[in-house]
């Protein structure tokens, strides 16, 4: 939908403001450019309307370059949001969200109708806020009527600069949620500048982090907080982020990844040995132990050893066979309420086909929580 | 009581001198809005050239009055032209000042945000910059339009005619009555004038951006 190829653009000559930058958006997605301020996102977004032009550089949009098109006309097809709203204070509700329709010299009919469909999506209704002046709304309800001007020349693609950082926090998450339903209603491809994390994470199919103008990671919310690229990333989005937002953790992020399995047919005293050898307290029952995934027959713990000196019983006999197997996307909440409620000690956890990926004990998840805790002070 | 039968017996001389003195300060300030107006755009983006140009307005402020009518008529003669080119060069820095102040006080990120739909520049300033300066640039004209009112009876010293002959001619005959008719009537035109262009003003102000009376 939108491809950046090679974008560069200095002022100078010398500091490069966005340095040979390269990113794809997919249509329908809604993705976000973070970082500290000066690192290059306004920039790059407003290469892509053009109300700056690239230094060097291609920008396309469904293929064609954009450098081809009228800067004016190119921008009538694109919405545009941007922190201080940016209303016409002389023009009305309607006036102001009509202006691009108008500007392409659309129906007037036309027009209207739109106006009063994007004043019901945003819930101001017409009959009560066409004819008002913005200053007459408040400042969540005027960045609700930026928005709904982006929309009225119905673009495929949406620009917002830092749409909702002068509001205040609780207005900001109602329109940050209102712009989400939006999302899922209307599918525009929404290119989203923010300094905020937070509302990075909670807004972006995919977010780019971006450092002196370059994207040092593009990716899923999900994957730059378990696995930021580098130092940078992690501090940016926070060492303790992970904990802070546990819908996010899943049983394969706190399992721990080495498993001991033994074959169903083996004896007691081939188990002991190797549970010493290991130095673990518990064995994973298996068919036949392989290299290939293995489905999970059941499990061994020392208890169920001792005292056994009967070579013939195999661990069929023995092992523990009602067991709960944790799904390995299964948010850790939801693990947390299983083990408590069922008093389980050991959680098998496995992957779609039933094969073993990892077991979750007490330990396992205590060693993750240690690693994403914010570090204290030492005592 | 005198006064009022000088009124009544030289009704036609007064009325005749009001719109002499009408069409000086009228036509005056008309042509420094044709020059100041455009002028005030042209320069806004530019910070060195506005100051040169604000610089010079304030300059001719300071020549007096009286000064600058002499200077006009090698240029023009006597008679109303001097003092026209005398009264347009005078209400041109409250024109010019206030196209400025106009434009710079629209809020930048309206700018942006006008940009960032697709209007060209020319669209820029006649959907967006003149509305929204239009209250600054009109209070601009009301100044300046009342202080050519004031001025234009110092232009009867070059022949221009208006109600300042009356004074003068009063002053010569020591006519006190004939000086006060023409003080008194020059004053209540000036009100009359800023209170129409003040209605006018209003009429051009778009209702979003009128400050409410508290």
């Amino acid at each position: 939908m939108i491809s950046l190829r090679g974008v560069v653009k200095s002022y100078d000559q010398k500091t490069k403001i966005v340095d040979n930058l390269n990113l794809e958006i997919e249509r329908g997605e809604l993705i976000v450019l973070v970082g500290e301020s000066g690192c290059g996102k306004t920039t790059t977004m407003k290469m892509i309307n053009r109300l700056i032009e690239p230094t060097s550089g291609e920008i396309f949009i469904d293929g064609k370059d954009i450098s081809l098109f009228n800067g004016n006309e190119l921008r009538r097809n694109i919405g545009y949001v941007i922190q201080n709203v940016g209303l016409m204070p002389h023009l009305t509700i309607e006036k102001n969200i009509a202006t691009v329709p108008l500007l392409c010299k659309k129906n007037i009919e036309e027009t209207n109708k739109k106006v009063i469909e994007l004043l019901d999506l945003i819930e101001l209704p017409y009959q009560e806020y066409a004819d008002r002046y913005p200053r007459e709304l408040s400042g969540g309800q005027q960045q609700r009527v930026g928005v709904a001007r982006a929309l009225a020349n119905d673009p495929d693609i949406v620009l917002m600069d830092e749409p909702f950082s002068a509001l205040d926090p609780i207005t900001r998450e109602q329109l940050q949620n209102e712009l989400l339903k939006l999302q899922e209603d209307l599918g525009k491809t929404i290119v989203f500048v923010t300094h905020d994390i937070d509302e990075a994470l909670k807004l972006g199919d995919k977010i780019a982090v971006m450092v002196d103008g370059k994207i040092i990671q593009y990716d899923t919310p999900e994957e730059i907080l378990k696995n930021p690229v580098n130092e940078f990333v992690e501090t940016f989005v926070g060492k303790d982020r992970l904990w802070k937002t546990p819908d996010m953790l899943k049983a394969e992020d706190v399992m721990r990844r080495k498993v001991v399995q033994i074959g169903e047919n083996r004896s007691v005293a081939h188990a002991v040995e190797l549970i010493k050898e290991h130095n673990i307290s518990e064995l994973l029952v298996v068919d036949k132990v392989s290299d290939k995934p293995n489905k999970l027959r059941g499990i061994v713990g020392l208890n169920r050893l001792k005292g056994i000196g009967d070579n013939r019983i195999k661990m069929k006999d023995v092992m523990k066979v009602d067991i709960t197997k944790i799904p390995s996307d299964m948010c850790l909440v939801d693990v947390l309420n299983i083990r408590k409620e069922k008093n389980i000690k050991y959680s098998p956890v496995v992957d779609e086909q039933e094969n073993i990926v990892g077991i979750i004990s007490d330990t396992s998840i205590v060693n993750v929580l240690t690693d994403i805790v914010p570090e204290r002070e030492e005592y | 009581m005198e006064l009022i039968n000088y009124f009544a017996q030289n009704y036609q001389l007064v009325m005749e001198k009001t719109l002499e003195h009408v069409f000086i300060a009228g036509v005056s300030v008309l042509i420094a809005c044709f020059i100041g107006i455009p002028v005030g755009f042209m320069i806004t983006n530019n910070k060195k050239v506005s100051d040169v140009v604000v610089n010079i307005a304030n300059i001719i402020q300071t020549i007096p009055s009286l000064a600058l009518f002499a200077f006009a008529m090698p240029l023009f003669g006597i008679g109303a032209k001097p003092a026209i080119f005398a009264l347009s060069l005078y209400a041109l820095l409250p024109i010019i000042k206030n196209t400025l102040i106009g434009i710079h006080n629209v809020d930048p990120a309206i700018i942006e945000a006008a940009r960032g739909m697709g209007m060209s520049k020319s669209q820029i300033m006649f959907k967006v910059e003149v509305p929204l300066a239009i209250a600054v640039i009109m209070g601009g004209v009301r100044i300046a339009t009342v202080t050519a009112i004031g001025i234009t009876t110092i232009a009867a010293l070059i022949g221009a005619g208006g109600l300042g002959q009356l004074i003068y001619q009063g002053i010569s005959m020591m006519n006190y009555q004939m000086i006060f008719a023409g003080a008194i009537s020059s004053a209540l035109l000036a009100l009359l004038v800023d209170y129409i262009l003040g209605i006018v003003e209003k009429k051009l102000t778009s209702e979003g951006i009128t400050v409410k009376d508290a």
